[in-house]
């Protein structure tokens, strides 16, 4: 069963084409890697993931992204969609708030009312997020006082509260210290199998460690999909061999 | 080009191993003069060049492991790399093999042969070309000449079986050829195993190039 299934995407910014052509299925509870140099339309296609190029003005969208066989950009609510596909940034976001309402805050929006319930989904969500047993003492207090590698944990937290089937990941490590990035790389295979993660990377060790197929990306293009062990050990394109062995990039 | 300083290593590497493998040709060439001549001060050249081929191992170890450390390598760089710690033993125990054949020529350069030495010399011709070649088809990135030297194993190995069943036939003839007998054989043991450590580097070097080793898909 696939969460993800694409087909034909072309993607424009005006008159700039940022996705050409891409057809690809994200199987569920696997973790994806999307790899590429800078400007390869990788962060591009995970936004349309859950619709976050909407927003972009002069931005057009071709060909269909279906989630469980749904197609997101037709009769699809967004806000029940970005429930279904939580989205991690590069940069830790957390709301200048408490670290208990920075994890309450969807389930809120979503309709959950009841202090115990609420009490309930955020002690799960940080327990999830193996940030709990840092914070539970000091639930009352600013989010923004954590330390980097613990914001980024929060911010998984806070989109796993609302209990979402896809987890999209932008560069998520690419802002923390290696201890941080190998808690977050844990925390990331304990959690797959129960979601599926998409992860944008630049690090080709992180997506040789944790994930299990990888995409490469070059100019709008997927120019290769497979098995991770298979792309890094033996790609058959020989642009995703030059791109991984830094011949270029 | 953004990765000049890698190419680099991996060019220095690729000499170093070209470097042992010369030292390894000689060892099995030498030897095998040694042997047909009866030159003992060749002989002892050869066992003083394992500790030569010894150092060689240990210092291309050290730059693959090094490589491994820094470079972190994936696809191609990753096989090669591996491919080389793999050739690596093979090659250091062609070279202890020599120097194992060289020792019994020391025992036998006092001694008239048993019989004129015909297919320990072919034996020893074609290991060195195998090992040679196998060498080659790395550096050339080779499937086909990797192949040949694979193929070519059946030649030594039936030249060893000349050899055993001659030397069956001398001591059925007379007992007293026993001892000697039993050295050439194992002399002829020894560049049957030169051959298969050939075969091993043959077949790790497809593997570099294609990630499969024998029949199995490793990568």
């Amino acid at each position: 069963m696939n969460c993800f299934d694409i087909e034909n995407l072309d993607l424009f910014y005006r008159d700039f084409q940022a996705l050409k052509d891409v057809n690809i299925s994200i199987p569920t509870n696997e973790i994806t890697a999307f790899i590429g140099p800078s400007g390869c339309g990788k962060s591009t296609l995970l936004k349309t993931m859950n619709r976050m190029n909407d927003l972009i003005e002069g931005c057009k969208i071709e060909g269909t992204v279906k989630l469980f066989e749904e197609n997101i950009y037709e009769n699809m609510d967004v806000s029940l969609l970005r429930k279904r596909v939580g989205m991690v940034f590069q940069k830790p976001n957390p709301f200048p708030m408490s670290i208990y309402d920075n994890i309450a805050f969807g389930p809120r929006t979503h309709g959950v009312k009841k202090r115990y319930d609420l009490d309930e989904l955020v002690e799960q969500s940080l327990k999830k997020a193996a940030i709990w047993d840092e914070v539970k003492d000091r639930l009352k207090k600013p989010a923004l006082g954590l330390s980097g590698g613990q914001q980024q944990r929060l911010c998984i937290a806070r989109a796993l509260a609302v209990n979402p089937e896809v987890l999209l990941l932008d560069e998520p490590t690419s802002a923390l210290d290696p201890i941080s990035t190998g808690k977050i790389e844990e925390l990331l295979l304990t959690l797959k199998g129960k979601y599926s993660i998409i992860i944008v990377t630049h690090n080709m060790q992180q997506a040789a460690r944790i994930s299990d197929r990888t995409a490469f990306f070059l100019l709008g293009e997927m120019v290769e999909y497979g098995q991770t062990e298979q792309m890094f050990a033996m790609p058959h394109n020989k642009r995703t061999e030059d791109y991984i062995t830094g011949r270029f990039g | 080009m953004v990765r000049i300083l890698f190419d680099e290593q991996l060019t220095r590497l690729n000499n170093s191993l070209i470097e042992m493998g010369g030292l390894v040709e000689y060892s099995i060439s030498e030897t095998t003069e040694a042997l047909i001549t009866q030159d003992e001060t060749r002989a002892k050249a050869v066992i003083v060049n394992e500790d030569t081929i010894d150092d060689k191992e240990k210092e291309i170890e050290a730059m693959c492991l090094k490589l491994m450390l820094s470079q972190q390598p994936v696809a191609s760089d990753f096989r090669q790399i591996s491919t080389v710690l793999k050739m690596l033993t093979d090659m250091e125990r062609i070279g202890d093999q020599a120097s194992d054949i060289a020792e019994l020529c020391i025992l036998l350069s006092k001694q008239d042969y048993i019989k004129k030495l015909e297919h320990i010399p072919k034996m020893a011709e074609e290991t060195i070309r195998m090992v040679s070649e196998s060498i080659d088809a790395f550096v050339r990135r080779d499937t086909k000449l990797a192949q040949e030297v694979i193929d070519r194993d059946d030649i030594v190995d039936s030249l060893f079986d000349e050899v055993k069943r001659e030397l069956i036939a001398l001591v059925h003839k007379s007992p007293t050829n026993g001892e000697q007998a039993f050295d050439l054989l194992q002399i002829a043991k020894y560049y049957e195993r030169i051959g298969d450590h050939a075969v091993n580097i043959a077949e790790w070097v497809i593997f570099s190039i294609t990630g499969k080793h024998k029949d199995t898909q490793l990568l």
